[in-house]
């Protein structure tokens, strides 16, 4: 019954929780570059730059659609998934020539996306739930298309979607970064952007405000399976191989924690798409390092969970407004 | 019967303070064994307040609880609980998942002589117990697959089966089926002959004269009644309420035009039959172009629920809005939008402002398809459009890239109606418009209500300010209970007016459905 209990907390301590979780992605991402110029022989070559690109390539492509998701204050654990069921139908269609390929994998992953923005928006289950249903099925489909196995693949138009450059570039990073710009200003510019974050901002008063929440729900969760699908397409031509079992494995892991990482908050109502893109970049430059300089695999996640652990301690900060 | 000597409870000149606020001031008053004692007061009287004092959620800053005579002092519910106080809330406080029977006996179940629960005991027990409440479902059932009201009926029997010599109804009825409200009344008369005593808070006038015997007014946290209910009318009790005299108003603020200046001018909206379950009955309401149409109404009356009904954010078992000649799809918000209807809502935080974008985007929001071409948001409409509303509404802001969270309530509220103005609706819906905000900024606010009904917007105008609605509106009209209780127009237009009907006795128990 009393509004007038304001929490007037310190400024100050706000301000600089702020700006840490403003440019502190940016700042660690120096960091890591920093450290590695000193101390990590080799790490200043092109080749090594391309192979860390190369590898953090679907997790951008996945973290973009993620953030788009997480800004709904929703969340999709199912794009793991969604990669291994574009790695099954890759293999199984590309007889009948690249485009019919690549058109039938990410029609999949628009339909999983769709599916999963249904059971959000219309059906009314929690995001976590809704996705976790596809996170399971979706690669046990994967699975029984692929009949469990392995599958080479040897049509060079498509492998050379995985090992070929653009103007000297990997083709997956490009297309990365070209999706990263058009999040930006689809997040910036268009009336879907807006209405995205409105919703995470406060799902009632967008509704209230003649919004069609439902319909945009659905676009969001849509948006993100197809780009899921399309990482699992780069990831299998990088592979050379339709994997179901691995590819995407541990993804929507990756993904959550590049957004989260990326200063993106759980809670919805902001998309930071640079700051997502660092995240990616952050943990990936992490892992290489402490590869290169020897520690085992199991530290090296121990040390990306506290940056985690970090990241979150952030954003707590912040919206406790 | 009589047991005047000791009250049961009685509360010596509590006050409790919050920051800012003087949530109650030195409140007395006594409840008797076996009496069902109404507390009434409008929203912020102090009610809840109280409620959570004598059932020990709050410590009072000043003043004393007796039971039976003896100073008491509560540190947790529990031990309010002890002393024989129980209370019922409004939302039922159980388990939804878990047996009746379990949910009866939550905390003190019945054990065996190896000090186990007893499940046969525990189900014959609640079984027994439960009958007394018109409940016969197996009580082995989760509660959850009860009605709402059966429900509150085991919260009940909980309730007063702890030994309860007092027990605390908040609005027991608000979700309650005429039949269940019947078997609560039932129930209510038996504790009053086995001399429990009852603390009854409703706004419901036809109920409290029903079943209650004694009356305490509470108005900004300050006692301004207490007594027998047989003493006081229906009029002096809502007048008491609202804070007016009952001469006086006759010659108060009336901007009479007339009768009906609108007359002659076309109607915009006409909305017949609105009905929800438990929130509205038939509601018909008309707006005219360049007529402010109030709604009145004590707190739980259907005003909110009305304007909500209209602008489709509640869903209607019946009834049909018609906006300039065309009927408009029910249960859609942005139908309505886009019929030309706006709504400022009640709650500016929950349900208005987007905190996290800026004053420039939250007033853009409801007009973004009117501001983009194939998707593409122009900016510099959008700047354009906010500048002009910045400026019209004399909006405080440092940048139109604040924050929104940001601003003052009157500024925040500006804001929203900003958002509204810029999709040029011919009729506003304003649910407290000057609620929480500063005095400058409120008359603002109303000035520019006037301005836009003399421009020909149609406005319903919902206010808990009983002067704002009376100079402010051109119509009232009543509601009570969800129901129009009567239209006010020209020099009708009166604070005697609106106490009249609101207090006046509903004409019979079961209205000819519509």
């Amino acid at each position: 019954m009393s509004d007038a209990a304001l929490s007037s907390r310190p400024r100050a301590r706000r301000a600089h929780a702020n700006r840490l979780q403003e440019y502190g992605v940016y700042v660690a991402v120096a960091a890591v570059l920093l450290f590695n110029v000193a101390f990590t022989s080799n790490f200043l070559s092109l080749g090594n730059f391309r192979t860390q690109l190369v590898q953090v390539a679907p997790i951008v492509i996945v973290a973009l659609g993620m953030a788009l998701v997480i800004g709904t204050e929703g969340i999709d654990l199912s794009v793991g998934a969604v990669m291994a069921l574009a790695a099954a139908l890759i293999p199984l269609y590309l007889g009948y020539g690249l485009v019919p390929a690549l058109a039938m994998a990410l029609i999949a992953g628009l339909v999983a996306g769709v599916l999963n923005g249904v059971l959000v928006a219309y059906v009314g289950i929690q995001p976590i739930i809704a996705t976790l249903a596809l996170l399971v099925g979706g690669r046990g489909l994967a699975l029984v298309m692929a009949q469990g196995r392995l599958v080479d693949i040897h049509n060079p138009a498509f492998l050379n979607l995985g090992s070929g450059d653009l103007l000297g570039i990997p083709i997956s990073v490009v297309v990365a970064a070209v999706l990263a710009v058009l999040t930006g200003l689809l997040i910036r510019r268009t009336a879907l952007g807006r209405r995205i974050v409105a919703i995470g901002g406060n799902r009632s008063a967008s509704a209230l405000a003649g919004l069609p929440v439902r319909r945009v729900l659905v676009t969001v969760y849509a948006i993100c399976g197809l780009l899921a699908a399309l990482a699992g397409v780069l990831a299998t031509a990088r592979l050379g191989a339709g994997d179901p079992a691995d590819t995407g494995m541990l993804m929507e892991l990756s993904a959550i924690t590049a957004v989260v990482v990326g200063g993106t908050p759980l809670s919805g109502g902001r998309v930071r798409v640079a700051g997502t893109v660092a995240g990616a970049l952050l943990m990936q430059l992490l892992y290489a390092t402490m590869i290169k300089h020897n520690l085992p695999d199991s530290s090296a996640q121990m040390v990306q969970a506290a940056i985690i652990v970090v990241a979150v301690y952030v954003a707590r900060e912040r919206s406790g407004r | 019967m009589d047991e005047m000597d000791v009250p049961v409870l009685e509360v010596v000149e509590v006050s409790k303070e919050f920051p800012g606020v003087r949530a109650l001031d030195r409140v007395s008053f006594r409840l008797r064994s076996g009496e069902v004692h109404a507390l009434v007061g409008e929203n912020g009287a102090g009610k809840s307040t109280l409620i959570k004092v004598l059932t020990g959620v709050y410590q009072p800053d000043g003043g004393q609880l007796l039971r039976d005579g003896r100073p008491v002092v509560f540190g947790t519910p529990i031990q309010a609980q002890r002393a024989g106080i129980s209370t019922i809330y409004q939302e039922v406080n159980l388990v939804p998942l878990m047996s009746i029977a379990q949910n009866v006996f939550l905390g003190r179940e019945p054990r065996d002589s190896l000090g186990l629960i007893s499940r046969s005991r525990m189900h014959a027990m609640a079984a027994d117990l439960l009958a007394g409440y018109g409940i016969t479902e197996d009580v082995r059932r989760p509660l959850g697959s009860l009605g709402v009201g059966a429900q509150q009926m085991v919260a009940l029997a909980r309730a007063v089966s702890v030994d309860a010599r007092v027990v605390i109804m908040d609005e027991p009825t608000s979700s309650l089926e005429p039949r269940e409200v019947e078997t609560l009344f039932e129930v209510i008369g038996r504790l009053h002959r086995q001399g429990i005593a009852i603390l009854y808070v409703s706004h419901r006038m036809d109920e409290l004269y029903r079943i209650c015997d004694q009356v305490t007014v509470l108005r900004d946290g300050k006692l301004v009644h207490t007594g027998p209910l047989a003493e006081v009318d229906r009029l002096s009790l809502v007048s008491m309420m609202l804070d007016r005299e009952i001469g006086e108003v006759r010659a108060h603020g009336v901007t009479s035009f007339g009768e009906d200046r609108h007359a002659a001018a076309e109607t915009l909206l006409r909305a017949e039959g609105l009905s929800s379950r438990h929130r509205l009955a038939g509601v018909s309401v008309t707006i005219r172009a360049g007529e402010i149409v109030g709604l009145a109404g004590l707190l739980g009356s259907g005003r909110s629920e009305t304007a909500r009904a209209l602008f489709g954010a509640l869903p209607l078992d019946a009834g049909s809005v018609v906006l300039a000649g065309k009927a408009v799809r029910p249960g859609s918000t942005s139908a309505a939008i886009s019929a030309g209807m706006a709504m400022l809502p009640e709650d500016r935080k929950a349900d208005g402002i987007i905190p996290n974008l800026s004053v420039r985007e939250n007033i853009v929001l409801a007009a973004l398809p009117r501001l983009s071409r194939y998707g593409l948001v122009s900016r510099a409409k959008q700047d354009k459009i906010v500048d002009i509303f910045v400026k019209r509404l004399r909006i405080k802001i440092s940048s139109p890239e604040q924050k929104v969270s940001e601003l003052s309530g009157g500024n925040q509220q500006k804001v929203l109606l900003a958002r509204w103005l810029c999709t040029q609706p011919a009729v506003m819906l304003l649910d407290e418009p000057t609620r929480g905000i500063d005095v400058g900024a409120k008359a603002e606010v109303q000035k520019l209500i006037d301005e836009l009904a003399a421009e020909g917007m149609g406005v319903l105008l919902i206010s808990s300010d009983m002067e704002e609605l009376i100079d402010g509106a051109d119509r009232l009209v009543v509601l009570r209970d969800g129901a129009v209780v009567g239209d006010l127009r020209g020099d009708q237009v009166t604070e005697g007016g609106v106490l009249a009907a609101l207090a006046h006795p509903s004409e019979t128990e079961g209205d000819p459905d519509e």
